[in-house]
């Protein structure tokens, strides 16, 4: 039985059903991969997560079906991923970085000042539904450290000040700036380029 | 310092578009059916002749890498997997790559993928670059709209597809096997070798895996010959690469570099330096959070290559410079690497499941210095037991952040045990 594993204390919607328009991106997922393989489990779910904001049991068997995939082996690749989230979250997900470099950068900082703002430990959603909070590992964005992801987006180069504005402006939906806080180039060294500087 | 002429990424800040039309003023597809005409073999032997190796860690030769590849691919379609799964802590180069320049790696995937005899490839990038993803789609729509990808790629009488597979979230996946594993849709738990993936990879076929950066110098090196990319670096540790630099510099980048820079000369010309000045500098992790830590009297004179880094028990890794300087609690930051590989851990082997954790909640009572002396022995004894005793280099990785701080900054564990216990006897 599927639903052995399933996170606590989670009500689980009875039934999930791709829209039209997602079941057509599910099928060039699909068409991706060497016909009768798995492979298409993790765009399917990708997909999905999309749709109902999280990932319910109702979805990852719906993914499963899709394929002929058994369900227990949709849902072990649901629960090893950390991506997958099978719990909801709030409608802005604030995954702070605190590996390594982000770390030393004061990432600490930046994850206190995201919970005591909006008072939300472990998985709680803001009562609002408006956010939720993650420690997560390495983001892949280190010279810009200390930084989160908010959905699908990098909030780069932060300070605590820095952090609380962009908590403030999605709260109130006003407009965001993505990447650097500072408005650096991208990995660009702040006080500019040091090669390549015709080029540019 | 490496000429502008020579550099490979030149929009490596995205000062430029990242289209097909301004990749191809920066030269890229320029003629490729002409590179693909020279042939699997001729290409295989300049890409050994460039002396390149792997960019995404191990360092093992491209070309020899390549040459293990079957010649004969009737019974059996060989694949080409690149890994974009960067999620090494410091590494933040093959995302500056995939969305500034990724058509360098489209390139670099039809040429790789022909000189190993594949007609698909896929590119497997972590689910957290959802914005990369989308660049890197958007260059692969590209290509095919333009007729360099797919049947007679880049009119060059080869087929070849090019798919990009977004990960999830697990650092695990970008060990090559584990991926495999990942992109047949299982959970990524890396697999016992042999057989290679070069034997019996992707759905049991033939298969090589290739980091980003590797792919994408190679139609460059192409071009311009093995013999000016060899001319970077010292031998066997030749050409150019992407550094990151982090932590605690005046400007922390990412930049091209010669292999073989010195680290002092590649962190004061490029990263402005450490912050208070050289003398503040305390350690750096060279390449990426497994390779082992360097105190500064190493790092005063070292240079940035496999070789050289390997030598004072380091390794180049992805050229991710963690930079630390003297406000850093050393002890803490190790046990916050500790930490990423138990969690981090894909559980399948019991020493690194099990080991990983005991380490990282020693490390945390270090931190305070709750801790006996002879537990530093103990830990590091741990660490030998997981080391070379699991399927994959994870158990490995995992001991030698720890076992680098030992090294180096034992007494400095040992006073804060003993300083614990001098406040709490008070």
């Amino acid at each position: 039985m599927i639903e052995a594993g399933q996170p606590l204390g989670v009500e689980q919607p009875k039934s999930f059903a791709f829209t039209p328009e997602n079941l057509e991106r599910a099928k060039v997922a699909i068409a991706k991969y060497p016909p009768g393989t798995f492979s298409p489990i993790m765009p399917l779910l990708h997909i999905a997560q999309e749709q109902a904001g999280w990932l319910p049991t109702a979805a990852i068997v719906a993914c499963a079906d899709l394929i002929n995939m058994p369900h227990i082996r949709a849902f072990e690749v649901a629960s090893f991923y950390t991506m997958y989230n099978r719990r909801p979250v709030g409608k802005h997900h604030v995954q702070v970085c605190t590996s390594g470099p982000c770390h030393i950068m004061g990432s600490d900082d930046i994850l206190h000042t995201c919970r005591n703002k909006l008072g939300v430990h472990g998985h709680e959603v803001t009562a609002d539904g408006k956010f939720s909070v993650a420690e997560v590992e390495c983001l892949g964005a280190c010279v810009n450290a200390p930084m989160v992801q908010i959905n699908d987006d990098y909030y780069e180069d932060l300070s605590p000040a820095s952090m609380e504005k962009l908590l403030d402006d999605l709260a109130n939906g006003r407009p965001v700036k993505v990447g650097s806080q500072t408005g650096r180039q991208k990995s660009c060294a702040a006080s500019g380029p040091t090669t390549l500087k015709e080029v540019k | 310092m490496l000429a502008d002429q020579d550099r490979i990424f030149t929009n490596l800040y995205g000062f430029q578009g990242a289209d097909l039309k301004s990749a191809q003023a920066r030269g890229d597809w320029d003629n490729t059916a002409a590179i693909l005409a020279k042939g699997r073999e001729a290409i295989i032997e300049e890409i050994k002749n460039s002396e390149l190796r792997g960019r995404g860690g191990a360092g093992f030769s491209t070309g020899m890498k390549w040459s293990f590849m079957p010649k004969d691919t009737s019974t059996k379609p060989s694949y080409l997997v690149i890994n974009a799964d960067e999620s090494e802590p410091g590494t933040c180069k093959d995302r500056e790559i995939i969305r500034h320049d990724p058509h360098k790696l489209v390139e670099g995937a039809l040429v790789a993928g022909f000189a190993i005899g594949a007609h698909a490839a896929y590119i497997y990038i972590r689910g957290e670059f959802v914005r990369e993803a989308q660049a890197l789609q958007r260059a692969v729509d590209e290509a095919y709209a333009a007729g360099l990808l797919g049947k007679n790629a880049a009119k060059s009488g080869w087929d070849f597809d090019l798919y990009v597979h977004r990960g999830a979230g697990a650092y695990i996946c970008g060990e090559e096997t584990a991926q495999l594993e990942s992109l047949e849709g299982k959970k990524g738990q890396p697999r016992n070798k042999p057989p290679f993936p070069a034997g019996a990879g992707l759905y049991g076929c033939p298969t090589t895996i290739n980091n980003v950066e590797t792919i994408s110098v190679v139609p460059t090196i192409m071009r311009r010959g093995a013999a000016w990319f060899a001319g970077f670096g010292r031998p066997k540790n030749r050409g150019t690469k992407l550094f990151c630099i982090s932590g605690h510099v005046n400007q922390p980048c990412n930049v091209e570099e010669a292999m073989s820079i010195p680290m002092k000369e590649l962190i004061e010309k490029h990263a402005g330096g450490i912050r208070g000045g050289w003398d503040n500098l305390l350690a750096v992790i060279p390449g990426g959070s497994s390779c082992p830590l360097l105190p500064k009297s190493i790092c005063d004179t070292v240079l940035m290559d496999f070789d050289a880094l390997r030598e004072v028990n380091s390794g180049l890794g992805t050229a991710g410079l963690i930079v630390m300087d003297k406000s850093t609690d050393i002890i803490k930051v190790i046990t916050r690497l500790a930490r990423f590989y138990a969690h981090e851990s894909c559980g399948q082997c019991t020493p690194c499941r099990e080991g990983t954790g005991w380490m990282y909640r020693i490390m945390q009572r270090m931190v305070d210095g709750r801790a006996e002396l002879h537990e530093i022995d103990m830990l590091l004894d741990i660490g030998t037991e997981i080391e070379g005793k699991t399927i994959c280099a994870h158990g490995d990785a995992s001991t030698w952040p720890i076992k680098g701080l030992f090294r180096h900054f034992r007494p400095l564990v040992e006073q804060r045990i003993l300083d614990y216990r001098k406040r709490v006897a008070a």
